[in-house]
């Protein structure tokens, strides 16, 4: 997030595009209710209609995967009706003739050819959007997991730059974060191409300076991306897969394609608390403490660096994943001997400027948001509020692109995936907790009531879903939140598992992200 | 002994402060931080059940090695020595980039610093990555 949680109380207007609030992230869903409380105005952009697009102002649903032309359209308008900040798009911008180029062809008209979102409601939100300052834009996984998911994000930093919303309290492009680390799982440098701190593996100043921290000469070439080593495993080029906290069995799409490449391996070292699909078919199984039996920090998707303690003595013989990776380490003939985490933290730190300034005693309880780069600082809440990273703010003209698959002759259905209230990703966590498994004890396929008509199917009988590369059976639930033509599945339950439909080949060319959100299905009832 | 310990929810990324509630070196309950600056002492239902997979029966107690297809409890010493020795094996005979390392959104900076130093420094390959696109 450029800003902070806590900012988007006091915001004009919240843009929610591509994020079930709610259900995925329910203590910022609070925030956002308490800015409508305060008067704000809110717009939320979802194919399904959600449980936050009952409270908004103006609601749309979009076509899945039409994000560029839903955000383009609005800019059309924004430019058209002189709603752009001009001040800013002089000052901190540049780009701006090639976007008002681009966006000039996303008449209202062509934007529901494509979206099916009508200019009435276009032109309402464009004006609300722009004219309602601070506005503040909160985008999830529905805005990221396509093909064009690079271009999406693009979209919405040139809506903000365009309104001025960036570098100002209660503004901003938020992404919510979807994992408890995600964001420090980056900022440590869980990356092919960088070290901790977003350095450059490739850079000669960067690799120098970790090369001589670390004691070893180091690679320089960036390394394979997750998809990248899935089919190097399928090539049979990748033969050893260490993985820590992770079930890409079952996160991961197109199953079938997937379980033939973990097959090739000649050894698969999984970490984890529960033996989950993936740690089924390792050689070797490591039990690991959970976070409530070792120390660390966190940080979580406002950039707030924040301490966990041990409460509990790790379970059996399990062990901190510090601790084993380092005994690891020395049993590989790299001696790593720390005592605790924190000084673990303090060697990291003093490798990361964006954590410089940080240390255990300072994090207290409530942490501290990074950049933090000395001793004395304050930490930053929100980002950009001179300059930005690169200088000047680029306008990236983003042309539509469709989907890699749309609905056919033989499979008429546009299928989308996502999460419940009350699980988690592959359910390792969630479904073993008694309360949770009350709640929502098994997987469904949400489909529009016309659908379920035409199909002759009534609530909970089991649907039968294919797609090119497989198919799952899942028992119906009967949605009016879903747009005619329009499935739902969620991604935990390994018993309907949603990855067998989903598509390996189609990523996002330079994030290579999965287009999870897009996939093309036909559904039937099951004949018994 | 009855303790209340600060922590930080391991749910989504929202990162809301919670206090573990122990009483003679059981994980009891989860209870919000009331002055936490993230949830102001509020929780949604993950959170409130936070302990629950914790303390779940299905947690894996000891490392596990796979003997002709079944696995088997061994000792750290043995799954560590088991699993130093197979991956120099491959980094010799394929080269440092035969090998992956996942590391993962669910642990600590710390450990994530440490697990892509491991790739890095021990194994000699930047194929690290983790489930950030999931």
């Amino acid at each position: 997030m450029t800003n902070s949680i806590a900012e988007i109380e006091d915001a004009a207007c919240v843009f929610i595009i591509g994020s079930n609030t709610s259900t995925s992230h329910p203590l910022i869903a609070r925030r956002v209710l308490r800015a409508k409380e305060k008067g704000a105005k809110l717009l939320v952009a979802d194919p399904r209609a959600i449980q936050m697009s009952h409270f908004a102002d103006v609601a749309v649903n979009q076509r899945l995967g039409s994000d560029v032309a839903l955000l383009n359209g609005m800019m059309h308008l924004i430019l058209k009706n002189g709603w752009e900040d001009r001040d800013f798009i002089k000052a901190r911008t540049e780009g701006f003739e090639e976007l008002k180029e681009t966006v000039a062809a996303y008449t209202p008209q062509r934007v529901q050819e494509i979206s099916g979102v009508s200019p009435a409601d276009l032109e309402k939100m464009s004006e609300i959007y722009a004219t309602r300052r601070p506005a503040t834009l909160l985008y999830t996984m529905g805005i990221t997991q396509h093909t064009t998911g690079v271009d999406n994000v693009k979209s919405v930093c040139n809506l903000a730059m365009l309104t001025g919303n960036v570098g100002v309290a209660s503004s901003g492009v938020n992404p919510l974060r979807g994992q408890n680390n995600v964001q420090g799982a980056c900022d440590m440098g869980g990356l092919p191409n960088v070290f901790p701190g977003y350095q450059q593996v490739a850079n000669p100043e960067a690799n120098a300076k970790f090369t001589k921290a670390w004691g070893r000469p180091l690679p320089d070439k960036p390394g394979r991306t997750l998809p990248d080593m899935i089919t190097a495993m399928s090539e049979g080029k990748l033969k050893a897969l260490y993985v820590i906290g992770e079930n890409p069995k079952l996160s991961d799409p197109d199953a079938n394609h997937l379980k033939h490449a973990f097959n090739n391996l000649e050894l698969l070292i999984v970490q984890d608390l529960f033996l989950s699909e993936t740690a089924q078919g390792a050689h070797v199984v490591l039990p690991a403490a959970s976070s409530a039996e070792k120390d660390g920090t966190f940080t979580n998707t406002e950039r707030r660096c924040m301490r966990l303690r041990q409460a509990i003595k790790p379970l059996g013989n399990c062990l901190p994943d510090w601790e084993i990776a380092s005994r690891l380490a020395t049993a590989m003939g790299y001696p790593m001997s720390y005592r605790n985490a924190e000084e673990i933290f303090r060697e990291m730190a003093a490798l990361t400027p964006s954590y410089a300034g940080m240390s255990y005693e300072r994090l207290g309880i409530d942490g501290l948001h990074w950049p933090c780069p000395t001793a004395d600082h304050p930490g930053t809440k929100f980002l950009h509020p001179v300059q930005f990273t690169r200088g000047l703010g680029k306008f990236h003209a983003v042309q539509y692109q469709d989907p890699r698959e749309l609905p056919d002759a033989e499979y008429p259905y546009y299928l989308t995936t996502g999460r419940m209230f009350a699980h988690y990703h592959t359910g390792t966590m969630t479904r073993v907790s008694p309360a949770l498994d009350r709640e929502q004890p098994t997987g469904y396929v949400e489909i529009n009531p016309q659908d379920a008509f035409k199909l002759k199917v009534r609530e909970g009988e089991v649907l039968v879903i294919s797609s090119p590369r497989g198919r799952i059976e899942a028992p119906a639930k009967i949605s009016p939140e879903m747009l005619p033509g329009n499935l739902f599945l969620p991604i935990h339950f390994g018993e309907n598992p949603t990855n067998v439909l989903t598509n390996s080949e189609a990523l996002d060319p330079l994030a290579k992200i999965p287009e999870f959100k897009v996939s093309k299905a036909r559904v039937e009832k099951l004949v018994e | 002994m009855y303790r209340l310990v600060p922590s930080v929810c391991s749910y989504c990324g929202t990162g809301c402060g919670v206090l573990f509630e122990v009483l003679d070196g059981q994980l009891l309950k989860t209870l919000p931080l009331k002055t936490h600056p993230v949830n102001q002492g509020k929780l949604c239902i993950k959170g409130w059940n936070l302990h629950e997979f914790v303390n779940s029966r299905m947690r894996l107690q000891s490392p596990l090695l796979k003997v002709n297809g079944r696995f088997h409890d061994v000792t750290w010493n043995r799954a560590l020595q088991f699993t130093a020795e197979k991956l120099k094996g491959i980094i010799e005979k394929y080269g440092p980039d035969s090998v992956g390392v996942l590391v993962s959104a669910k642990i600590t900076n710390e450990e994530n610093y440490l697990l892509q130093k491991f790739a890095r420094a021990v194994v000699g390959t930047n194929n690290v990555d983790h489930c950030a696109r999931l």
